[in-house]
C-alpha cells in the first residue's frame, strides 16, 4: 500500500528521518510509535506531500508522491488536534470538502459516509459556528472529515485525543469495522493501551529510522512483557544499549 | 488554469464566508467608513480626499500586513488539511491570496464609498480622483496581502513573524520617506534625480503615494520623494512609469509568495 525507502528529512541541524525505509501493508491497521520528536508526524506529512523529504521515495498505490495530487483522493486524514476556520460551521466544513472533491469521488462510493455523525450525535452541532464547539466536538468533526470520503487509506494522528471514554469507543469500533471492510490504517498516538487494541502492526521509529516493524501479537511474544507499553520500553532500553 | 479552476473558486468561496464575518474586517471597514465621514464633515470633498490619501497610504499597508499574518497564522492547521485534499499548492495558495485580499479590498471601497455617496461629496470633478484614491489603496492592499503570504513562510515562530510584519510596514511606510529625506540632505549639491527614481521606485508605498500624487495633481502630498518625482515627470511618462514598477509590485510579491508556500513544509 505505501512504499517507503531512503526517506530522510533534516530541519536545520536537527535531523528527524535519515534514510527511513518502510513497507505498510493493505488491510491492516499500521500503528506508529516512538519517543517524542522522533520522526511520527514528520513521517505522516511526508506520506501527505505536506513534508517536501530531502532524499527518498514514498509511492502510495504504487503512484510516487511528489508527482500528482490526485492520489490524495484515496486518503483521509485526521491531523493532530486542528484549529478550523472559526466563522464557518461545521456543516460549511463538510460542504467544502464535498464541494472540493466534487469531480473525484473515491469510485465505489455513492455516498458520502456519515456514519459518525450519527454516531457521534453530531446532527445539532453541524449548524453552529466551529468557535462555539468544545475542543471534543471539534475533534468529532475532524474524525468525520477523515471518513466522509470512504477513502482506502486512512491516516490518524493521535485521532482520540479530546474524546471522552464513550466516543473514543465509538471511534475505536468505527476503525476496527472499516478494517474488516478491507481498509488500511496509518496511526500515531501516545496511548499505548489503545493501540494495543486496535493495532495489527507496529512500527518503532526512533532516531529517525524504523527500529522494530512486524506484527503487534510478534512484539508481544518476542518481548514477553505485560502490554505494550512495556514492550516498546524494552525495545528501547535495548536500542540504546 | 489555476485561478478558474474549480477547487482555487470553492477554498475562496468558504475562505470568503469565514473572512467575511470575522470582526476584524467589519472594525476596519466602520473605521474607514468613520474616517471619511468625519473628513467629509469637516472639510469639502478635495480636502477629504487628501486627508483620506495619506491615511490610506498609512493604513492600508498595515492591515493588510498584520491581518494577513494572523490570519495565516490561525489557518495553518486548517491549510494543512486542505493540503492533504486533492488539490494542489498553487491552486491553495490562489484561493487563500483571493479569499483574504478580496474582502479587505472591498471593506476599504466600501468604508470610503458608502460616506462618500452619503454626503453626496463626489462631484464630477472629484470622481476621477477619488477613483485614483480607491485603485491605490486596492493595489496596496494586494501587494501587502501577498507580503504577509512571504513573512508566513519566513519562520516557524509565531512572534519573529508577527515581527517581521510590523518592521516591513515601519519600514516601508514610515522611516523610508525619512531615510530618503536624509539622503537629499547628504547628496543635495549633486544631481541626485536619477537616483532618486530607483529609490522611489524600490517601495511600494512610496510608489503608490507619487502615483496618487500625479494623478490627484496635490503637490501638497506630503513626502519628500513624491516631490522630486514630481518635478522630474509630469504628465504621462511619469504616471506610464510609476503604473508599470507598481504592476511589477503586485506581481512580484504575489509569485514569491507562491514560491515559499511551494517549497513549505507543513
Amino acid at each position: 500500500m505505501i512504499s517507503i525507502t531512503g526517506l530522510a528529512k533534516r530541519y536545520g541541524a536537527n535531523e528527524v528521518l535519515s534514510g527511513l525505509d518502510l513497507e505498510i501493508a493493505r488491510g491492516r491497521v499500521t500503528a506508529i510509535v516512538g519517543p517524542n520528536g522522533t520522526g511520527k508526524t514528520t513521517l505522516i506529512k511526508a506520506i501527505l506531500g505536506l513534508v517536501h523529504p530531502d532524499a527518498g521515495t514514498i509511492a502510495v498505490d504504487g503512484v510516487r508522491v511528489g508527482d500528482d495530487c490526485a492520489y490524495r483522493a484515496r486518503i483521509g486524514y485526521m491531523p493532530q488536534i486542528p484549529r478550523f476556520p472559526q466563522n464557518l460551521t461545521g456543516a460549511e466544513l463538510l460542504a467544502m470538502l464535498h464541494d472540493m472533491r466534487g469531480g473525484r469521488a473515491m469510485p465505489g462510493a455513492e455516498a458520502a459516509d456519515e456514519q459518525l455523525v450519527e454516531r457521534f450525535q453530531l446532527a445539532t452541532q453541524l449548524g453552529k459556528p466551529v468557535r462555539t464547539l468544545s475542543g471534543g466536538t471539534q475533534q468529532k468533526l475532524n474524525a468525520v472529515m477523515a471518513f466522509l470520503f470512504s477513502p482506502g487509506l486512512l491516516i490518524l494522528d493521535e485521532p482520540t485525543a479530546g474524546l471522552d471514554p464513550a466516543s473514543s469507543g465509538v471511534f475505536k469500533d468505527k476503525i476496527l469495522a472499516d478494517r474488516d471492510a478491507g481498509r488500511t490504517f496509518v496511526l500515531s498516538s501516545h496511548f499505548m493501551n489503545e493501540l494495543e487494541e486496535l493495532a495489527d502492526d507496529v512500527v518503532f521509529l526512533h532516531e529517525g529510522k524504523v527500529r522494530y516493524h512486524g506484527a503487534l501479537a510478534e512484539l508481544m511474544r518476542n518481548t514477553r512483557q505485560a502490554n505494550l507499553g512495556r514492550a516498546i520500553s524494552y525495545l528501547m532500553m535495548k536500542g540504546a544499549a | 488554469m489555476s485561478i478558474g479552476s474549480r477547487p482555487t473558486l470553492k477554498i475562496m468561496k468558504y475562505e470568503l464566508r469565514d473572512v467575511g464575518r470575522s470582526r476584524w474586517l467589519i472594525a476596519y471597514t466602520l473605521f474607514f467608513a468613520i474616517v471619511t465621514d468625519a473628513l467629509l464633515r469637516f472639510g469639502g470633498g478635495g480636502k477629504a480626499l487628501v486627508s483620506l490619501a495619506s491615511v490610506t497610504l498609512f493604513i492600508i499597508p498595515l492591515v493588510a500586513l498584520v491581518f494577513g499574518t494572523v490570519f495565516l497564522d490561525n489557518a495553518r492547521d486548517f491549510i494543512e488539511l486542505l493540503l492533504a485534499q486533492p488539490i494542489t499548492r498553487r491552486q491553495l495558495y490562489t484561493g487563500l491570496y483571493l479569499g483574504l485580499s478580496l474582502p479587505l479590498a472591498a471593506a476599504f471601497v466600501a468604508g470610503v464609498t458608502v460616506p462618500f455617496a452619503l454626503h453626496r461629496a463626489a462631484d464630477p470633478t472629484l470622481r476621477a480622483s477619488l477613483a485614483a484614491l480607491l485603485a491605490t489603496g486596492v493595489t496596496l492592499t494586494f501587494v501587502f496581502t501577498a507580503f504577509a503570504f512571504v513573512i508566513s513562510a519566513w519562520s516557524e515562530d509565531r512572534l519573529r513573524r508577527m515581527g517581521t510584519a510590523i518592521a516591513v510596514w515601519l519600514f516601508l511606510a514610515v522611516l523610508y520617506d525619512g531615510l530618503v529625506l536624509v539622503l537629499v540632505m547628504l547628496f543635495g549639491d549633486y544631481p541626485i534625480e536619477r537616483p532618486m527614481l530607483a529609490v522611489m521606485v524600490a517601495n511600494p508605498v512610496d510608489l503608490a503615494r507619487v502615483l496618487l500624487l500625479l494623478q490627484l495633481d496635490m503637490s501638497a502630498l506630503m513626502g519628500y520623494t513624491g516631490a522630486a518625482f514630481q518635478q522630474f515627470f509630469s504628465g504621462g511618462k511619469g504616471i506610464a512609469i510609476a503604473s508599470l514598477a507598481l504592476a511589477f509590485w503586485v506581481a512580484a510579491p504575489i509569485l514569491l509568495g507562491l514560491r515559499s508556500f511551494r517549497k513549505r513544509d507543513f
